[in-house]
């Protein structure tokens, strides 16, 4: 089971979670990525030790996608 | 140099700044040190001078060398400040955020993260120890510190230091291009500004 998650102020919330081979779990997991999208926040997923990925599009086969909010110099 | 694929999407918001690259990061060290210089020399000569001229001078020399003390050190607090922990939020939130960010590193930087607030990471440019609030780099004796943060205000500190992580293991330069520069010296005089329980990180243990 693969899922989405989003960086928030309740530490992270999932947002969506779906399998390959489950068509309504992936259509939703894609609409609640691209509504995530909307809000300005940024899809990542790990790549390896040291290593991270911005991604626009839902990786359907990735076990984990983080929302996270830009940054921005202080 | 990271092709637009991999570049940090926040670079949009700065494009009139140079990337960041490890020869213009030696460049604006330098250019830090002679600032530094540029601001003790002329009140040490201030004060010798002043003492030369006239014994009774002696306030206005002691003044002028407060100055040369004070500027440089001022910096100095100024880079120390972006390692500083924020705010916290609640236990539960706390707790959550601290479990993602602990599934993003290794065993050795969660006990670097536990004892000091700040997650190692070991980047082309040096190495990073990241935090709250900004960025450390110690690249050979010398510390850059950047003052970079998430956009929201409201998450637990494990999320604010994951965010940060995120986005340097996204793009390196282009991290250091998003963030700003506080301050750029010798590691010594950032350590002895920070927190005891953060002084251990800027030791080199993990360089």
């Amino acid at each position: 089971m693969s899922r989405l998650i989003r960086m928030d102020q309740t530490g992270h919330t999932t947002l969506a979670e779906w399998s390959v081979d489950d068509e309504v779990s992936r259509e939703a997991a894609v609409a609640a990525f691209a509504a995530e999208l909307e809000t300005g926040a940024i899809a990542m997923v790990t790549r390896g030790a040291g290593h991270a990925e911005h991604v626009r599009e839902l990786p359907l086969d990735e076990e984990l996608v983080i929302m996270r909010r830009p940054i921005a110099g202080g | 140099m990271a092709t637009e694929a991999h570049a940090l999407p926040e670079l949009a918001s700065v494009y009139w700044r140079p990337r960041a690259t490890a020869e213009r990061l030696r460049r604006r060290g330098r250019l830090w040190t002679l600032t530094t210089v540029a601001h003790v020399v002329p009140f040490v000569i201030v004060a010798v001078v002043m003492m030369l001229l006239s014994p009774l001078a002696f306030p206005v020399s002691l003044a002028a060398l407060a100055h040369a003390w004070l500027i440089p050190a001022l910096y100095a607090q100024r880079g120390a400040n972006v390692a500083r922990p924020l705010r916290r939020a609640a236990d539960g939130p706390e707790r959550v955020a601290l479990g993602l960010l602990g599934d993003l590193v290794d065993h050795r930087a969660r006990e670097l993260h536990a004892r000091t607030g700040l997650v190692p990471e070991q980047g082309r440019l040096g190495l990073w120890l990241v935090g709250e609030a900004g960025a450390l780099l110690l690249v050979g004796r010398r510390v850059f510190c950047w003052c970079v943060k998430a956009s929201d205000p409201e998450l637990p500190s494990g999320d604010r230091v994951a965010h940060l992580l995120l986005a340097l293991r996204t793009d390196e330069e282009g991290f250091a291009t998003v963030a700003n520069l506080a301050f750029s010296g010798a590691r010594w005089r950032v350590r002895r500004r920070l927190p005891k329980h953060q002084r251990s990180a800027l030791a080199g243990e993990y360089a």
